[in-house]
């Protein structure tokens, strides 16, 4: 669906369910110069499990007007304005990469509007490798295809796709190539590197957390995983084994299920 | 400072010989059989209601029913979309049924496609005769006629389609020209390169946006199976207009999905599936995709041995006394010849048309003499093949349609295979001597 915030046209995925306010607000962010479509194998199984689900391209990504938001702190302070414009007080978030960075610092700015936080492939800070920045920042599609080498365990780089027929590195691939790569990937990348307030951040988290980590991560290594989560009290941690930092296609399954679990035991959707 | 570090960090991702091999498959995934498993089921067990219902509305992925989908078949399908640089792919019965989906896939009735005139004759009569009884008009154009493309263009233009090499005439089409054309009026550019392979061209690479194939020819290589595969390059917006709203808007026949809105760059193989095995059903047994399988492990091996007997055959054929013409895009003076550079550096196929001298009766005296080559209906067998088109494949053609396709009486289509090429040269030599005497030989 099509909503305004702050004058600027933003696309959210609902699911392939229509959106409904009487129902809890799960909202999922995507990573660096990523869009809503890397989460089609977790929305769609809550927009048709009791919630109201809204996957955001954020601005000047994907099918979203106006330009790429410049810091990790604006990103936050818009994903509040996004649960504003859409009349709800409260919503759960799920972020991957960039996009746990950007839910970290809003559950940190809006403590009670965020009632649960899911982490997928976080860490408290993601400094960006200068080599892959520069390509980014200078428009070189190098960059895309050095994230997408670096993104992918084995299920990226040799195959077997949940969904019958798709190809992880290609996929993967066209969806940041969807917009200018400096303006999309070249902006995400630099705002990463810039972020500096993940580890306090943590600190003052009280909401239910989950951390969903991958053996084979290289952009995000489980060890920076686990030190971000050791500093949220009662933090839980679900760590999958042989897949890289894309786990949420690589392993859309294994995803689901903890997700599932943690949302569901957390954030419960109303029983007709 | 070293040079490796002046050019900075490569990828390391899995180039072409590799994915030909490896892609698609995790062997840990499969109780290590280093080779794919054949899941000779029709079905597949749901864990719970919740987890079947799961998959009917595309919450998860997985398999349901093989004729949708099936994990011997999905491996091809991912070996195939790794090899021609696309997101996704879909394999069906053959490279037909290919085709009928991708368009059945594009258009409504009361659209219309500008169809390249120079094809397989089974692909005209679809374009020409089957097409319109769905309400699927079509306008044909010569090949090298790349305004002609743009002129043909209307309103209701659903899809630019062509061979990238026509069949039998060799004619190469002006992917990157076209497909601007296409690009310009918000249509997508569909190319049938079962005659190159991705080991000679990626069409995608050169602005198509839908590839298909004939498996059957060369991917498979050994003339043992049949299949077809459309691959979608993922970077057509389907939502730059209201020409596709089956994609682009909540879809009645799949439950009210947008598929282009929740699958993007792989929207158009989803709903190839979702609708058109569900609806149509040329699905390929796994048993075929296995056989495939074996073929592609060794494209690129066979690709360069086929490619060098074609030019050695070339060089034959040009220099010899009962040869009137020979069609290959590798010769300079056929006329796409500094295209098929640009866009074939790895070679120019297999694929040669020659007139023989003498006309169609030193045409049939050939044909009916060679030993080696055998005669028959198919193309890109590892054994060298040779046909007379006017008489078999585009037979079903009156002879205006045959004249538009370019064909002419002294053509034979030569398949050339990956034998000895001294061997296949002394059957053509054999066959070249009866067609200069062809009465005294063929009643020999």
């Amino acid at each position: 669906m099509k909503f305004k915030v702050n004058g600027e046209e933003v696309f959210a995925s609902t699911g392939g369910r229509p959106f409904d306010k009487n129902k809890p607000l799960m909202i999922f962010v995507h990573g660096s110069g990523l869009t809503h479509m890397t989460w089609v194998l977790q929305t769609r199984y809550f927009a048709f499990h009791g919630y109201s689900v809204l996957a955001l391209d954020m601005p000047g990504h994907g099918l979203s007007s106006g330009d790429s938001l410049k810091s990790i702190e604006e990103m936050a302070d818009w994903i509040s304005d996004v649960i504003d414009a859409v009349d709800y007080k409260e919503a759960s978030l799920i972020g991957h990469s960039q996009g746990c960075l950007v839910n970290l610092e809003c559950a940190f700015r809006y403590p009670a509007k965020i009632k649960t936080l899911s982490l997928m492939g976080g860490a408290g800070a993601i400094p960006m490798n200068q080599e892959l920045l520069s390509l980014a920042e200078n428009n070189d599609s190098k960059a895309v295809d050095l994230m997408m080498d670096w993104a992918h365990g084995p299920a990226g780089h040799f195959g077997g796709h949940p969904v019958p027929g798709l190809y992880h590195m290609n996929t993967g691939g066209m969806l940041a190539k969807t917009r200018t790569i400096r303006d999309t990937l070249g902006v995400d990348f630099r705002a990463c590197d810039n972020y500096k307030n993940g580890f306090e951040a943590a600190k003052k988290i009280k909401i239910p957390t989950l951390s969903i980590l991958a053996t084979g991560d290289k952009m995000c290594p489980v060890k920076e995983g686990k030190k971000l989560a050791d500093l949220i009290p009662g933090s839980k941690v679900e760590i999958i084994d042989n897949c890289g930092h894309m786990m949420l296609l690589e392993e859309a399954d294994k995803v689901l299920k903890a997700l599932k679990k943690f949302i569901i035991s957390n954030f419960p959707a109303k029983k007709n | 400072m070293t040079d490796k570090k002046k050019k900075g960090t490569d990828p390391k991702t899995y180039k072409f010989d590799t994915l030909s091999l490896h892609a698609g498959y995790q062997p840990h995934k499969n109780a290590g059989s280093r080779q794919v498993p054949i899941y000779q089921t029709t079905s597949y067990l749901f864990d719970d209601v919740d987890h079947a219902a799961a998959l009917f509305n595309l919450e998860r992925g997985g398999h349901i029913y093989s004729r949708i989908s099936n994990p011997t078949v999905a491996v091809l399908e991912e070996r195939v979309a790794a090899l021609e640089g696309g997101t996704a792919a879909l394999a069906t019965s053959s490279g037909m049924s290919a085709i009928f989906l991708s368009i059945m896939t594009l258009c409504e009735s009361g659209d219309h496609l500008v169809v390249s005139s120079q094809l397989y004759g089974g692909t005209v009569n679809l374009f020409r005769l089957t097409l319109p009884k769905f309400g699927i008009k079509c306008t044909f154009v010569k090949p090298r006629d790349t305004e002609g493309f743009k002129k043909a263009i209307q309103k209701n233009t659903k899809g630019i389609f062509g061979e990238l090499v026509g069949n039998p005439g060799n004619e190469v089409m002006n992917m990157p020209e076209i497909s601007k054309i296409a690009h310009e009026a918000g249509i997508p550019l569909i190319i049938d390169a079962t005659y190159q392979t991705p080991y000679l061209c990626k069409p995608i690479e050169h602005g198509a946006d839908i590839v298909v194939h004939s498996l059957t020819k060369w991917m498979a290589g050994h003339g043992s199976s049949m299949a077809g595969i459309l691959v979608e390059g993922g970077k057509f917006d389907w939502m730059q207009n209201d020409k596709f709203p089956t994609m682009t808007t909540p879809y009645e026949g799949y439950h009210g999905l947008s598929f282009a809105e929740e699958f993007g760059p792989t929207a158009f193989t989803m709903k190839a599936r979702a609708e058109g095995m569900r609806d149509f059903g040329p699905c390929l047994s796994p048993q075929n995709a296995w056989n495939v399988l074996q073929g592609i492990e060794t494209l690129s091996v066979r690709m360069q041995k086929h490619c060098s007997n074609a030019e050695k055959m070339v060089e034959y054929l040009l220099s010899h006394e009962s040869v009137a013409w020979v069609s290959h895009p590798s010769v300079p003076d056929h006329p796409d010849h500094e295209l098929a550079k640009k866009l074939l550096p790895n070679g120019k196929g297999s694929m040669i048309a020659f007139g023989i001298k003498g006309g169609k009766e030193a045409g049939e005296a050939f044909i009916n003499n060679v030993k080696l080559a055998s005669h028959l209906a198919n193309v890109g067998d590892t054994r060298t093949l040779v046909i007379h088109p006017a008489s078999s494949t585009h037979s079903q053609m009156d002879a205006a349609t045959l004249k538009f396709a370019g064909l002419s009486q002294d053509m034979i289509r030569l398949s050339v295979g990956i034998e000895d090429f001294e061997d296949i040269k002394n059957d053509f030599e054999t066959g070249f001597r009866a067609a200069r005497k062809p009465r005294l030989v063929s009643n020999q």
